[in-house]
């Protein structure tokens, strides 16, 4: 027991800061705690939370991927394009979308592979190809939809306070959990983050896991760009900007190990909790300047490489 | 039982001007445990990555029991039944020790997710099977070297695997780990498998081998069965030369006087894993020889002497000054210089030109904000491409267009030009032609006679014995003799090299 506890103790120091967090906030700020707020902390981040999950196979994978807040971007543009100027039905133009971030991510997670070239870089070109394209499908760099109405009827499906942009954010950490945990292609992900010359030697397929890696990246940075349409009823250009950079923070927060191999998509979740409580916490305090969010995350931050770090420093003296 | 395991026939592999392995014969039975030795260059891994698909052969055959096989991948040869298990260990420290058993071939569910209880108790049995009683879902990490190396021979049984290649996996293990891995290997054998095992033990090839084959420049010089096989037999084997060979003294010849400066001297000087505990003294105009063979500890204690890795444990006094925390840098600045092994590790740029190599260190020692002058520089090059009489065309030649002789000589010089009171010289004439060796032999010679304090590593027996007054011999990480007088003589170091004196042990 005690050693399952030793294994787990990032996730658990995550777990602990969540928790801490929210019972000052909830002390400090009344109404944080009512369960109307709390199923909006889900609602309002779901975007990042996406981002943060298809992040977490990345990561995992000891890769990191730049594009995704362009590829939100360009989802939501592409996604309000095709149902204002195409007059697709939304049941169309959403897998539609869906489909061409995949392929989006494929692509990068193939040239990856196929050149032995550095994620940053290849993702990085991602990055701007899908921001350029997405601000040149209008000159407006916005889409506003007209007609709201299938919008509207999707997102008003409603499962007690949950709203649709939360289902899609949990439903997508349940289901990155199971394939990490229970497939092949999950334990594949590790292996690769672990060492990936290994998993090469032991046979594991290597190219087809890292090319779906990053398609899962681009996959769930779409869906981000799906809910975020849904939510303001908008495709934008310019969303999302530098968002990739909160998904790699939510990530490592939660416990995954920025060089691989190690963590879990439950540590991404609370990661991503600690973000948003953090982020909300301005806009309960009146006077408080909001730029103290970005202390705030940048300290979380550093305090948890550090202990990654110390963690690894006190395994590597034990043996 | 009719046909071997594995036989190979007539390997040959060359690489861009060097003939790797040249005809090359070796052929591992069923239930033998095989042993592959020889020194750096002789082919034995090379041999080894054609065996088990990491490299093409060029002509030559590779049957596995009677029919011709040809694995292009460690995959491909793992399916047809022949695993390598390595010194770094090749498995996925991240997983669980039941997952590296079985990854890849996880028993699954009716609709395809990974039934962890049934590969947890899969592994469980497998690991049990060969001995092995460890808690399977810790991560592999946790686990020591020895047991990472029994899960990867665990992964590999069961693969099926009937043969396996165990590339040196005792280097970093202590002595109850390698007889846990040994119990291991003997089961193994007792099950009808081939094993090849490679060391540089030599105590670990006659406790654990049926036969040893001994390769040499490439070629196969013999395959013996261990017990018939004396061990000065096997070193003159791997070394080339009949172990009644005569030694020659024509240099170095002189003692030195108790009474010289001590420059540096070491007390139960150790690092774990890597060497020791061992003593030195090392005297103004004495070349002390380094001997032993490669994987004996002989780089290892040069590294800890100037700093490169951390002691864990001993005493080092440099100059009658006791260096507590000690690191190249300080090394340096004591006076210290050392040429490693690997020219490219020691810093030579290839891109950069004669001059400009030999100036780097003399450079940085003054710090940038006092740059040498253009004509400076050249007289100083100038000065030491004569003494060590480089040959290069002109001085801004690149490094990287000379010969193997002439980059070495030019670390020398970058060295030497630091006025060093201690020179530490690690296989400073390896690969290098005959005519480049003598110089550089003589060069350590006059340096000695001038009042430097000179340690010498060579592969070669003859060298060492040659250049040196004092010679300390080093077997698995120990000193094991010190030879001064008419004991330095390639015979005795060979016998010491074999443990076979009966005399006295450091």
């Amino acid at each position: 027991m005690t050693a399952a506890l030793r294994r787990n103790w990032p996730l658990l120091g995550t777990a602990l800061v969540l928790v801490v967090l929210y019972a000052a906030a909830s002390l400090a700020f009344p109404g944080f705690a009512s369960l109307y707020q709390f199923a909006h902390l889900f609602d309002d981040n779901a975007t990042l939370g996406l981002a943060a999950v298809g992040m977490t196979f990345v990561i995992l994978s000891g890769g990191i991927d730049l594009s995704v807040g362009a590829v939100i971007a360009l989802a939501s543009m592409v996604l309000a394009l095709l149902m204002k100027d195409g007059g697709w039905s939304i049941w169309a133009a959403v897998p539609a979308v869906l489909a061409m971030g995949a392929a989006l991510g494929a692509c990068m997670g193939a040239i990856i592979h196929v050149f032995r070239l550095p994620p940053f870089l290849v993702t990085l070109a991602g990055m701007f190809l899908a921001r350029g394209a997405a601000l040149l499908l209008t000159p407006d760099k916005r889409i506003e939809m007209s007609s709201k109405a299938e919008i509207e009827s999707l997102s008003s499906v409603l499962i007690q306070n949950f709203n649709l942009p939360a289902m899609v954010f949990l439903a997508a950490v349940a289901l990155a959990w199971a394939a990490l945990r229970f497939t092949r292609f999950g334990r594949t992900v590790y292996a690769i983050g672990s060492d990936e010359s290994a998993a090469r030697l032991m046979g594991l397929p290597t190219a087809s896991t890292r090319i779906g890696i990053y398609a899962i990246s681009a996959l769930c940075a779409t869906a981000g760009g799906i809910v975020q349409v849904i939510g303001t009823g908008a495709g934008d250009a310019s969303a999302a900007l530098l968002l990739e950079l909160d998904a790699i923070a939510a990530v490592v927060i939660g416990g995954t190990v920025l060089a691989g191999g190690r963590g879990s998509v439950i540590g991404t979740l609370l990661g991503v909790l600690i973000l948003a409580i953090i982020t909300a916490i301005p806009s309960y305090h009146g006077t408080l300047n909001s730029w103290w969010t970005k202390i705030a995350i940048g300290l979380l931050l550093l305090v948890f490489v550090l202990l990654q770090r110390l963690s690894q420093r006190w395994a590597a003296g034990k043996t | 039982m009719s046909d071997p395991l594995i036989e190979m026939r007539g390997i040959v592999k060359t690489y861009p001007g060097v003939r790797a392995l040249d005809g090359v014969d070796f052929t591992l039975h069923h239930g033998e445990v095989h042993a592959l030795v020889g020194e750096n260059g002789a082919g034995k891994s090379t041999l080894i990555r054609i065996l088990t698909g990491a490299e093409r052969r060029d002509a030559g055959r590779v049957l596995l029991e009677g029919s011709p096989i040809e694995p292009h991948t460690p995959v491909q040869a793992q399916r047809l039944g022949i695993a390598t298990v390595y010194q770094e260990v090749n498995l996925v420290p991240d997983l669980s020790v039941a997952e590296n058993i079985m990854l890849g071939r996880e028993p699954r569910k009716a609709w395809g997710a990974i039934d962890r209880r049934a590969m947890d108790r899969r592994a469980e049995q497998v690991a049990s099977g060969l001995g092995l009683h460890v808690d399977v879902t810790q991560p592999l990490r946790s686990c020591s070297i020895a047991v990472q190396q029994m899960v990867a021979v665990a992964r590999a049984v069961d693969q099926k695997a009937r043969a396996l290649v165990l590339d040196e996996p005792t280097s970093s293990l202590d002595a109850g780990e390698t007889e846990q891995l040994f119990a291991l290997v003997r089961r193994l054998r007792g099950q009808g498998l081939g094993i090849v095992f490679i060391t540089h033990f030599l105590e670990q090839v006659y406790e654990i081998s049926d036969r040893i084959t001994i390769l040499r420049g490439g070629r196969c010089v013999g395959t013996h069965v261990a017990d018939d096989l004396p061990r000065l037999a096997l070193v003159s084997l791997m070394l080339g030369k009949a172990a009644e060979a005569a030694a020659t003294r024509e240099r170095g010849a002189g003692e030195v006087a108790p009474t010289a400066p001590r420059r540096l001297e070491a007390r139960g000087l150790w690092r774990r894993g890597a060497v020791g505990p061992l003593d030195l003294t090392l005297r103004a105009g004495e070349v002390l020889g380094f001997a032993g063979l490669l994987g004996s500890g002989r780089s290892e204690t040069v590294r800890l002497l100037f700093g490169v890795d951390v002691r864990s444990g001993g005493s080092l006094v440099i100059n009658n000054r006791p260096i507590a925390r000690h690191s190249p840098r300080r090394a340096i600045a004591a006076g210290m210089a050392l040429a490693p092994e690997d020219r490219r590790a020691a810093g030579l740029v290839p891109e950069l030109s004669v001059r400009e190599n030999i100036m780097l260190a003399f450079q940085g020692a003054r710090g940038w904000a006092r740059r040498l002058g253009g004509r400076e520089q050249n007289a100083l090059a100038a000065k030491f491409v004569q003494a060590l009489s480089i040959s290069t065309p002109d001085l801004e030649k690149p490094v990287g267009q000379l010969s193997g002789g002439n980059q070495q000589k030019v670390i020398l010089a970058r060295w030497l030009l630091m006025e060093p009171g201690i020179l530490l010289l690690d296989e400073p004439t390896r690969g290098i032609d005959i005519g480049a060796k003598q110089q550089i032999e003589s060069l350590v010679d006059d340096l000695r006679a001038k009042g430097m304090a000179i340690i010498f590593i060579s592969g070669e027996l003859e060298e060492v014995v040659r250049v040196s007054q004092r010679i300390v011999v080093l077997r698995d990480r120990r000193a094991v003799a010190e030879l001064t007088g008419a004991d330095r003589h390639v015979h005795t170091v060979m016998q010491h090299i074999a443990g076979e004196t009966g005399g006295k042990h450091v």
